[in-house]
C-alpha cells in the first residue's frame, strides 16, 4: 500500500520534473534560435520562402473568417443594441471587438492550426528523416539554415495577418450592418473614428500578435526539433503544437488585457 | 514554383497587411481627426466632474478642440483638477467659462468651453477660473424636492 503511494508520487515527481526539463531545453533552444539569427537576416530569400509558407497561404482563411466573423457580430450586435435605440454605435462595437481582441485572438488561433502545425510536422519529419544531422555532417547549422528562419517569418506574418483580419471583420460588419440591415452610413464610421484610438487599441492590438505570433512559432519549432523521430511521434508533436500554442495564445491573451486596458 | 513568383506573392501579401494597418489607422482609428498637431495645455478645477474620464473631447460650440488629458484630486481645494490639451491654433480670451456636459440624455460627458470677451488670451499652463460642474442628477431632483416643499408650506399653514 505504501509502496504503491510512493511509486505514484514517484511517478508524478518524474513528470514535473520532465516538464521543467522540457521547458529549459525550450528555453536553451530559443536563445540559440535569436543567436543563430545573424545567418538568415544576412539572407532575406530564406525568410521570404518561410514567408510565402506562413502568411501568403494563410491569408485566404484568415481573410474568409475574418469576413464572416465580423458579419455575425454585426448581427448580434445589432439585436441587442437597437433594443436600447443606440443602434448607430454598432461600428463601435465592431470595430473594438476585432481590433482588441478578436482579430489578434483568432487570427492566432487559425495561424495555429494552419501554420504552426505545418511548421511542426515539416521539421519532425526531417528529423525523422535525418535530414537535420545530414545538415550538420555537411557543416551546416540546421537552427541557422531551418529554424531561424521559420521563427521570423511567423514574427512578421502574425501582425499583419491579425490586422487582415480586423480589417475585414469591420468590412463584414458594414456589409451586413449599413448594406443589409441600413444602420446610418455616417453613424457607423463617425461613431467608430471617435471612439477608436490609434495607440491605445490598434497598436495595443498589433502588439498583442507579435507576442502571439512568438508564442506560436516557438512552441511549433521546439515541437518539431525535439519530436521523437517516429511517425507517431511527429503526429503527436503537431497535436501538442496546436493544443499548447493555442492554449498559450488564450492565456498570454488574458494576461496582456489585464496590463493593456485596465479601464482607464 | 519560380523564384519570381514566390517573391511576388510574398510581396503581394505584406503589402495586403501594411494595407490594412494604415486602413485601421486611418479609416477606423483617429488618426486624421486628432493625431499629430501643436498643442498646448490648460487646468480647470471642478466641484464634481461627475463621469469625466481622461480622453474625453472637449468642445467648444460644438466643434473637438481638445482632449481631456489627467484628471487629479486637488488636496487643498478638495476639487477635482482637470488638465485640458488644446489644439494650438485655437485660443481662448482669459473669462472663458468651462463646464462640463453631456451629449445627450446618456452620452458620454465632455468639457466645453464658451469663449468669453476678454482681449487676452490663455497662455499654455494657465487655469480657467470660471467652471461650471457636471449636474449630478440627485442634487437636481432633491433641490427640486425641497423647493417643492417650501412652496407647498405656506398654503397649508393658511
Amino acid at each position: 500500500m505504501l509502496h504503491r503511494l510512493s511509486s505514484s508520487v514517484s511517478a508524478l515527481g518524474a513528470q514535473v520534473i520532465d516538464m521543467v526539463l522540457r521547458l529549459g531545453y525550450a528555453t536553451r533552444f530559443m536563445l540559440l534560435t535569436l543567436r543563430q539569427s545573424t545567418t538568415c537576416l544576412m539572407r532575406p530569400s530564406l525568410i521570404v520562402r518561410e514567408l510565402y509558407y506562413t502568411g501568403t497561404l494563410s491569408m485566404v482563411i484568415i481573410l474568409v473568417s475574418g469576413l464572416f466573423v465580423g458579419m455575425v457580430l454585426a448581427l448580434q450586435g445589432y439585436q441587442t443594441l437597437v433594443t436600447y435605440g443606440s443602434e448607430s454605435v454598432l461600428g463601435v462595437l465592431v470595430a473594438l471587438s476585432l481590433v482588441r481582441e478578436l482579430g489578434p485572438v483568432i487570427a492566432a488561433l487559425l495561424f495555429a492550426s494552419r501554420a504552426g502545425s505545418a511548421m511542426t510536422a515539416e521539421i519532425g519529419l526531417m528529423k525523422a528523416t535525418e535530414q537535420l544531422a545530414a545538415m550538420e555532417m555537411m557543416a551546416v547549422d540546421p537552427i541557422a539554415r531551418v529554424v531561424a528562419p521559420r521563427f521570423w517569418a511567423g514574427l512578421l506574418s502574425m501582425p499583419l495577418l491579425a490586422a487582415l483580419f480586423s480589417a475585414m471583420g469591420i468590412f463584414g460588419g458594414y456589409i451586413v450592418g449599413v448594406v443589409l440591415i441600413g444602420v446610418d452610413e455616417g453613424s457607423f464610421w463617425s461613431q467608430m473614428q471617435s471612439a477608436v484610438d490609434v495607440r491605445e487599441d490598434i497598436l495595443n492590438g498589433v502588439i498583442k500578435s507579435v507576442v502571439f505570433g512568438i508564442a506560436i512559432t516557438w512552441i511549433a519549432l521546439f515541437e518539431g526539433y525535439d519530436a521523437p523521430p517516429t511517425a507517431e511521434g511527429v503526429s503527436g508533436a503537431t497535436t501538442r503544437t496546436v493544443v499548447t500554442s493555442s492554449l498559450a495564445v488564450l492565456g498570454l491573451d488574458f494576461i496582456l488585457t489585464s496590463f493593456m486596458f485596465r479601464g482607464v | 514554383m519560380q523564384r519570381s513568383m514566390l517573391d511576388l506573392w510574398v510581396g503581394l501579401f505584406v503589402i495586403a497587411g501594411l494595407a490594412a494597418l494604415v486602413v485601421l489607422a486611418f479609416k477606423v482609428g483617429n488618426m486624421s481627426s486628432t493625431g499629430a498637431g501643436e498643442t498646448y495645455s490648460l487646468q480647470a478645477n471642478f466641484d464634481n466632474i461627475g463621469g469625466l474620464k481622461p480622453r474625453a473631447p472637449v468642445k467648444s460650440a460644438g466643434v473637438v478642440v481638445g482632449r481631456v488629458t489627467r484628471i487629479e484630486f486637488n488636496n487643498d481645494r478638495f476639487t477635482a483638477k482637470v488638465t485640458l490639451t488644446i489644439n494650438k491654433a485655437v485660443q481662448f480670451p482669459k473669462d472663458s467659462t468651462a463646464a462640463i456636459l453631456t451629449s445627450g440624455l446618456l452620452g458620454e460627458q465632455y468639457v466645453g468651453i464658451d469663449g468669453g470677451g476678454d482681449g487676452e488670451m490663455f497662455k499654455a499652463g494657465d487655469n480657467i477660473r470660471l467652471t461650471q460642474s457636471a449636474v449630478v442628477l440627485e442634487k437636481l431632483i432633491s433641490q427640486f424636492m425641497f423647493d417643492k416643499a417650501a412652496q407647498g408650506q405656506p398654503n397649508t399653514q393658511k
